[in-house]
């Protein structure tokens, strides 16, 4: 199904994983440290990373931060605490989507195959909000005419949200469209991913146009 | 009774005034009682003087016996209302000499000297005085006259005096009394100073500032006070440092043990799911092994969840992430999650919205649920019910109910209600996970029994808790 990359310092759990996934159809390639990750990330350019984040040497963060750097790839992390400061600090530094172990394999394959179809273009045309043009069958969005560099994630949250501009999606209705997850998604992950879109898409990100938000309801796109 | 009333302020203030003014009275009224006895004996001595000077220098001129003429001089000489006697000769002029009693005139002749009597009629203090003329003959010889001359003296400038006097005394203790209160008050302060002082540092240590310290000045009881506070705080200080050291340690821990055991376990989790997959190609023995190692590993993984869930609620790390969440629309996703969406009766009746850490009522009502569905029988009934302030999830069944006492220790780590009852599904911590869930949202768990069914649990949240805690 897809090219995986799977950084994690564990042997055991390299190999466990990599069967599991591979039965689940796809193609694991493994790194065991952060760096030698980075390395295989730009020679065998995968589909989705799977990211550890506590390695030797440079941590998930920093390879988190590196990889998004210059690379759009669909990050998931794995997670070994429950705690809050990790998961925000995994999504601050970009990653789109964090299993805590021990994960089901079943449940990572399904979250691989969410964040891959997030890059799927949709049948329908360019449309333009005040200067921010959306092309939802070529998956790219311009402001005033300059092209906007999105992650497949961001964008398909723009493209949700702006499907019915003036109409608010709870945070709730986000998680289930964009990150395909269970009734018990993590509000956190929209929360973060809005921040990181805004910061793109918005003329000032401290009081935002096109993605606002609507108190103890979620988010709406517009009206602009 | 009002603080003002109360307080050691008013206390120290009565007490000083008290004693201030008693002082005060009782120099003034000695000083008074002095005064009027000097004044007084000084009145008398000066009309008794006077009385004898006058009789005295009429006296030598006296014929004996005297006649009516003489007793007449000698009563103008004396002047003032007067009278003068010998025998039955008699001479009056002026008021009061009513005043004259027998007494006195008995007393007069009885010790053949003068006597004074003070009276007080209506018409103010008199000084009476008696006195017998005695005549001295040719060889020097004094002998009683048998003349008497009594004379009536007013005293009423004498008492004018001794009331000023009084009046003084009034005064000065009038005065002590303003006085006595600004020094009171001015000691008061001093004295309750540093008492406010401690009240307040005392206040914000309580509120979490463990740095503050009293300065300690002089060497009284304030100052010793003082020091003892300063001493204790410092302890205080030290004990709560060594406790939020272990609770770092004991947080440390929790991730440490955390990540050790997830490790392996995410690998178990990982081949389990392919042997179980493989199962059916299997010999018997081998299928049976497999499957009972697939579920051992699931039962295994639940238990380190559940004690690393434990272990953060004792480390204080357990955080509550709020949001607006419909309990209503949560509890049934929590049911159908977990696909018990046929065996529950979920009666939920509009619409109920409040801010919950969403995960964690998740995990509160999958592990009541799950204990009726594993403990009680069927039907198991969830309930919810709101008013502004809280949010009230009830989970009953239909089992025998919880045993006598169990009420309180059914939330007790690793609690097993049946001593004989196999192991079950549960870790035996769900419960003991559930309170702490709801504890840490400010509310609480109940456990009881529902009459004419089983056991029954109220589970109680705040509905909007303070958004700044």
């Amino acid at each position: 199904m897809a090219q995986v990359l799977l950084i994690e310092d564990d042997p055991s759990i390299r190999r466990g994983l990599g069967m599991a996934l591979g039965r689940h159809g796809h193609q694991v390639r493994s790194a065991e440290t952060g760096e030698e990750g980075l390395r295989q990330s730009r020679d065998a350019r995968p589909e989705v990373v799977v990211l550890d984040l506590m390695l030797p040497g440079i941590d998930g963060f920093e390879v988190c931060r590196r990889l998004r750097a210059d690379s759009h790839v669909p990050i998931i992390m794995l997670t070994a605490k429950g705690d809050d400061f990790d998961v925000v600090g995994g999504l601050e530094a970009g990653a789109d989507d964090y299993v805590v172990k021990p994960v089901l394999p079943r449940v990572l394959d399904a979250r691989i195959r969410a964040v891959l179809r997030r890059g799927a273009p949709e049948p329908r045309r360019t449309e333009t909000h005040a200067g921010l043009t959306i092309d939802r069958s070529g998956m790219t969005v311009t402001k005033d005419g300059d092209p906007v560099s999105l992650t497949p994630t961001e964008l398909r949250v723009l493209l949700e949200l702006s499907r019915s501009p003036g109409q608010v999606l709870s945070r709730r209705q986000l998680l289930q469209s964009v990150w395909e997850h269970d009734y018990l998604g993590d509000s956190r992950l929209v929360d973060n991913c809005v921040q990181r879109l805004r910061a793109k898409i918005e003329s000032d990100p401290t009081s935002p146009v096109f993605v606002q938000t609507v108190r103890g309801f979620g988010y709406r796109f517009g009206p602009v | 009774m009002p603080r003002w009333l109360t307080g050691l302020r008013v206390r120290l203030l009565l007490a000083f005034v008290l004693v201030t003014v008693v002082g005060a009275v009782a120099a003034a009224w000695a000083s008074y009682g002095s005064a009027r006895g000097s004044l007084v004996s000084e009145a008398q001595q000066r009309t008794t003087e006077d009385v004898q000077r006058r009789v005295g220098s009429v006296a030598i001129d006296l014929t004996y016996p005297p006649d009516q003429e003489a007793l007449d001089r000698l009563r103008s000489a004396v002047g003032g209302p007067a009278l003068v006697t010998y025998g039955r000769l008699t001479s009056a002029e002026g008021a009061d000499l009513g005043l004259l009693t027998g007494t006195l005139r008995a007393a007069v002749r009885e010790r053949n000297a003068l006597v004074l009597q003070r009276v007080t009629p209506a018409s103010g203090p008199k000084l009476l005085v008696g006195t017998p003329v005695v005549k001295t003959t040719v060889d020097g010889e004094r002998r009683p006259s048998g003349i008497e001359v009594y004379a009536v003296r007013d005293l009423m400038p004498t008492q004018q005096q001794i009331d000023a006097s009084a009046q003084a005394a009034v005064r000065t203790s009038a005065l002590a009394l303003p006085l006595a209160i600004v020094l009171a008050l001015l000691a008061a302060r001093r004295v309750l100073r540093p008492v406010r002082e401690l009240r307040g540092t005392a206040r914000r240590f309580a509120r979490g500032d463990l740095d503050v310290r009293l300065r300690v000045r002089g060497s009284d009881e304030l100052a010793e006070l003082s020091g003892t506070f300063n001493h204790m705080a410092a302890e205080l200080q030290a004990s709560v440092a060594e406790l939020r050291r272990m609770e770092t340690d004991a947080r440390r821990f929790v991730a440490d043990v955390s990540h050790e055991l997830r490790t392996p376990l995410t690998t178990l989790t990982a081949v389990a799911e392919v042997l179980e997959a493989e199962a059916g190609q299997m010999r018997r023995d081998a299928r049976d092994s497999t499957l009972l190692a697939v579920e051992e590993t699931r039962k295994l993984t639940r238990l380190v969840e559940d004690l690393i869930e434990v272990s953060r609620f004792d480390a204080g790390a357990a955080t509550l992430r709020l949001e607006d969440v419909d309990v209503g629309g949560a509890v049934e996703d929590c049911l159908r999650a977990r696909g018990w969406g046929e065996r529950v009766e979920l009666d939920a009746p509009e619409e109920i919205g409040a801010v919950l850490d969403r995960r964690r009522l998740d995990v509160l009502v999958a592990n009541l649920v799950g204990n009726a569905l594993r403990h009680g029988r069927p039907p198991v009934r969830v309930r919810l019910r709101a008013d502004e302030r809280e949010v009230e999830v009830v989970v009953v069944d239909h089992g025998p109910g919880l045993p006598e006492g169990g009420a309180e220790r059914v939330f007790a780590r690793f609690y097993k209600a049946d001593i004989a009852r196999t192991r079950s599904e549960g870790s035996g911590l769900g419960l003991a996970i559930a309170v702490e869930n709801a504890r840490l949202h400010g509310g609480d768990i109940d456990a009881g029994n529902e009459p004419g069914a089983g056991a029954r649990f109220v589970v109680r949240l705040p509905r909007f808790p303070e958004e700044d805690p």
